[in-house]
Order: C-alpha cells, then structure tokens, then sequence
C-alpha cells in the first residue's frame, strides 16, 4: 500500500493537524511586520531617553504614537505566542503538561497585550 | 578473531563524532541564540507593558519603575534587552532570506551567522551612544 491520502486531502494540504502551514505563515507574517514596528519602537525610546512622566506620556498621548505602539504589542504579541508555542512543543512531551503551556502561554500574551492596550486607550483618551 | 585484533581495530576507529568532543559551529550558535533572545523578549514584553501601565495610570509607580530601569541591574537588563531585539530581528531577516530559498549553502550561512552577532553587537551600541547622548550623559 502506497498512500492512504484521498487525493482531495493532498490536495487541500492541510495534514494532520487540519492547519497546514498556517503556523509557519503567521510566524512570518508578523516577523516582517514586526520589523518597521520595532524600528520605530526602538526610535521612540531613544527620542523619549531621560524623559521624566509628563513627557512621556505627552509622547504617548499623541495619536499616531499611540497606534503604532498599540500594532507593535499586537503583532509582537502574536508573533511570539505562537512562537513560544513551538518551543513549548519541542521540549515538552507530557501530553498534559504541554497543553497546560500552551494554555497558559496563550492567557499571558492576552493578559500583557490587554493591559498594554488599555494603558494607551487610557493615556490617548482618558488624559 | 582474537582479543589483540579486536582491541587494536577498536583503537584504530576515530572518536570522533562523540557526544562530548565537537565543535560549536556558528550557523548553530546562532540558531541557539535566535531561539533564546525570542524567549528572552517573550519576557521582556513584561518591561515595555510595566512602563506603558505606569505612565497611564501613577506617576509615582512610573517613577519607580524609571527608578528600577536606571539603576545598574536594570540597565544590564535593559541593555541585554536591546542586544536580544536588535539580535532576534537581524536572526529573523536571515530566516526570510533562507524562506526564499537564498543563501542556504554552507560558506553563506556561516557569513551570515557572523555578520548577525557583528550587526546586533554593532546596533545595540549604536542605539545606546545615541540614547545616552539625547539624555545628555550617563
Ligand atoms: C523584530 C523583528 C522580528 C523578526 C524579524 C522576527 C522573526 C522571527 C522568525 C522568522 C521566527 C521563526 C524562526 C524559526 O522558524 O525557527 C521567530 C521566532 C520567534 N520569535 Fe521572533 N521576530 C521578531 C521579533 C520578535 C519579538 C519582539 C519577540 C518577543 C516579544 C519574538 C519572539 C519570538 C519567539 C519566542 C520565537 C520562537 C523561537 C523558536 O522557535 O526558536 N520575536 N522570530
């Protein structure tokens, strides 16, 4: 016996986990936009090096700043959830334990994405 | 085959691959390390979150976590975090280079393992000069 695939599922290329390369796809969607998001991150630290609080939260007040912090969290978030994930998946076999990592993985991107999010919204427009 | 024979071809036979006797390869090196700043920034993301909820919310937890970053440990800490970015994102380029099917032989590869911890090792020096010169010192 050759093959046991239909030819339907070679063609959908999906395997076994029903996901095909979407894993891998995402991993590099965010890696390029994670790029130009960390360049500017990384320019507004040094702009903003030495500034006491009411400077840097008139810097983070500013709409454009306040934006593309909030999609440099979002995707730098993303990026490194699923990116963990295959850590996690390489170095974990217990079955149990590995899905209390994903787990948990998963609620510490929300949780530190959530609260970043909410301290720009807070600062763009609660003052 | 007598004992003598045996030990001799025993002896003979090179050791070499050996779990122990090797040697770090920097395509490899850099491969551990690209894993390990993503793993590293994973946590620093805890940093960047704990000053953007700070700012918005306490002026004087701001002014502790300033505190916190400022003071030796935190700028060890802070510098190893620029290293791991600058390092991570570079180490990333050359994965979708690699994606494209580019630069995969041997002697490339390699050129690209040094030219990444050259280029991480330059930009973080780089981004620290002018940091500290726009805050006007150390
Ligand atoms: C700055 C631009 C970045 C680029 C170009 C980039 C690129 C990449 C790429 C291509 C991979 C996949 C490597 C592989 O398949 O072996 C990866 C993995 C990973 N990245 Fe990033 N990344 C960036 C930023 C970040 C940030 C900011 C974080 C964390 C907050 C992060 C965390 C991770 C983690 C945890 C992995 C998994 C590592 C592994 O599987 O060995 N990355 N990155």
């Amino acid at each position: 016996m050759s093959d046991m695939r239909t030819p339907l599922a070679k063609v959908r290329g999906l395997g076994s986990a029903k996901e095909g390369t979407d894993h891998f796809w995402r991993q590099r969607l965010t890696a390029v936009s994670n790029v130009p998001l960390t360049l500017f991150f990384v320019g507004l630290l040094i702009a903003l090096s030495g500034g006491n609080f009411a400077d840097v939260r008139a810097s983070l007040s500013n709409p454009f700043v306040g934006l593309v912090l909030a999609l440099f969290m979002i995707s730098g978030l993303y990026h490194m959830r699923i990116g963990m994930q295959v850590i996690i998946e390489d170095y974990i076999h217990g079955e149990g334990l590995k899905i209390l990592l994903v787990m948990l993985n998963t609620f510490f991107a929300i949780a530190v994405g959530v609260a970043s999010i909410f301290a720009l919204l807070k600062l763009a427009f609660g003052g | 085959m007598s004992k003598s024979t045996a030990t001799q071809t025993a002896r003979a036979r090179p050791l070499s691959p050996h779990l122990s006797v090797w040697r770090p390869t920097i395509t490899y090196v850099m491969s551990f390390a690209h894993r390990a700043t993503g793993a590293a920034l994973y946590f620093g993301t805890l940093l960047v979150a704990a000053w953007l909820i700070t700012a918005a919310t306490s002026e004087s937890a701001f002014n502790t976590v300033q505190w916190i970053f400022g003071s030796w440990v935190g700028r060890v800490v802070l510098l190893g975090y620029t290293w791991a970015l600058m390092h991570h994102m570079l180490g990333g380029l050359r994965h979708l280079m690699w994606d494209t099917g580019a630069a995969l032989e041997k002697h490339k590869a390699s050129k690209l393992g040094w030219a990444t911890i050259i280029g991480s090792v330059t930009l973080t020096i780089l981004i620290w000069a002018v940091g500290l010169a726009v805050r006007g010192g150390f």
